[in-house]
């Protein structure tokens, strides 16, 4: 044990409950995620996957349990230590890219590093680099809106990795794609996060995503079990 | 898979020995299991005898079976008829997931974990097809493929089958 957390775990939820209003959405949830490793979160709608991710990423406290991340308990820290830690050291990408329709794709990517600080040259030097390998090259100076589906999900995804976070947080990343545009949405997650030794949870309800992962768990009316690999 | 019409395809593209049948059939189909030489001049030999294709001289100087092969007319017809028919859809109503849950559920045993155990044992195998996919050639990728939509329909009749063990319990009469 390191400072209350496992060795060898990056980020763990220990026993995790939470409802909203009446419902609840989590009922003792438990999972540990080694440092590099890719996990996949799948399970039925509404059976508490997205809760649990975004529990372990600090953006939701939990009612009762605990959230690690390297070795310091991330649901107890105040809020604003809390979304410190988010920027510096998670990223993250959702089903829609979510991307500011305003900006071009460049500075969406840039982003994270605007606001974590870096001056806007470096910033922007910075996630001009991402194009060329996720298949953008040329698109750097596209407004967000003029983007199609695939395009925009590389580039949020390029937003999530920019800043070579310790952990990316994915909740259906090619939920809105057809199966070509996820999957090659898919290489390009996989093959980036092992270059940069990312650790990735993955929330899915799709099989074929979840294969790209090193294990799967399901979660299940707020309960995670594990059906392949050890229980971390 | 009809071995004797997938070979009389591959002879529709121009005369060939046997061996070079073999190789381009274990290089597009094979994967893992190759055909052996005595079934592909076998198999050469009833298509000739069928008037599908004709078997040229022996060739001087070569080894056993050096002879090329010509389709025939006929033969191409019936490469035509056969890349046109749709394959019978295989519905897979005798399949055994189907009974091993039926039988859990009848004998009050935990078909849940079996599902479980599937479900992982199914994942491993599209983890190992995904794998596969990175260092594969374009043909091998189509055939991953394949396997892998053909694994994810049954992972979601799994799930949907999990989600419903209760009711299944009731009607088998437990």
């Amino acid at each position: 044990m390191t400072g209350g957390q496992r060795d060898g775990m990056i980020i763990e939820a220990r026993d995790l409950f939470l409802s909203f209003g009446a419902t609840p959405a989590l009922r003792g949830a438990s999972l540990g995620v080694r440092r590099g490793e890719i996990v996949a979160v799948m399970g039925p709608s509404g059976s508490g996957k997205s809760t649990l991710l975004h529990c372990l990423a600090g953006i939701l406290v939990p009612g009762q349990g605990e959230v690690w991340y390297g070795g310091q308990r991330l649901d107890t820290l105040a809020d604003d230590r809390r979304s410190a830690l988010r920027r510096d050291q998670f990223g993250f990408v959702f089903q829609s890219g979510q991307l500011v329709p305003e900006l071009t794709a460049a500075e969406n990517v840039a982003l994270p590093l605007l606001l974590s600080g870096t001056r806007r040259g470096p910033a922007m030097t910075a996630a001009d680099r991402w194009f060329p390998a996720l298949g953008l090259d040329g698109l750097q100076r596209r407004r967000a809106g003029e983007l199609s589906g695939g395009q925009a999900q590389r580039v949020a995804l390029a937003r999530g990795l920019v800043a070579e976070p310790q952990v990316l947080f994915a909740d259906e990343p090619t939920g809105s794609l057809d199966s070509v545009s996820g999957e090659l949405v898919m290489d390009l997650l996989t093959t980036a996060v092992r270059d940069q030794g990312t650790t990735v949870v993955l929330v899915t309800h799709d099989a074929r995503v979840a294969a790209y992962a090193d294990r799967e768990v399901v979660v299940r009316d707020g309960r995670v079990s594990t059906l392949t690999g050890a229980q971390p | 898979m009809s071995v004797p019409l997938t070979l009389l395809g591959l002879l529709e593209r121009g005369p060939s020995h046997g061996y070079d049948l073999k190789r381009d059939y274990d290089a597009y189909f094979g994967l893992g299991r190759p055909l052996r030489y005595s079934q592909v001049y076998a198999t050469l030999s009833r298509l000739a005898r069928d008037g599908k294709a004709v078997a040229g001289p022996v060739e001087q100087g070569a080894g056993p079976e050096r002879r090329r092969y010509v389709i025939t007319d006929a033969g191409v017809a019936d490469v035509d008829r056969w890349l046109a028919e749709p394959v019978p859809p295989e519905p897979d109503l005798q399949s055994e997931l189907f009974a091993k849950v039926v039988l859990a559920l009848v004998l009050d045993r935990p078909a849940d974990g079996y599902l479980d155990a599937q479900r992982a044992a199914h994942l491993q195998r599209m983890r190992d097809l995904t794998e596969l996919k990175r260092e594969a050639e374009p043909l091998g990728v189509l055939l991953a493929d394949h396997a892998l939509y053909r694994l994810e329909a049954d992972l979601r009749w799994i799930d949907h089958t999990a989600a419903r063990l209760d009711l299944l319990a009731r009607s088998v009469g437990r």
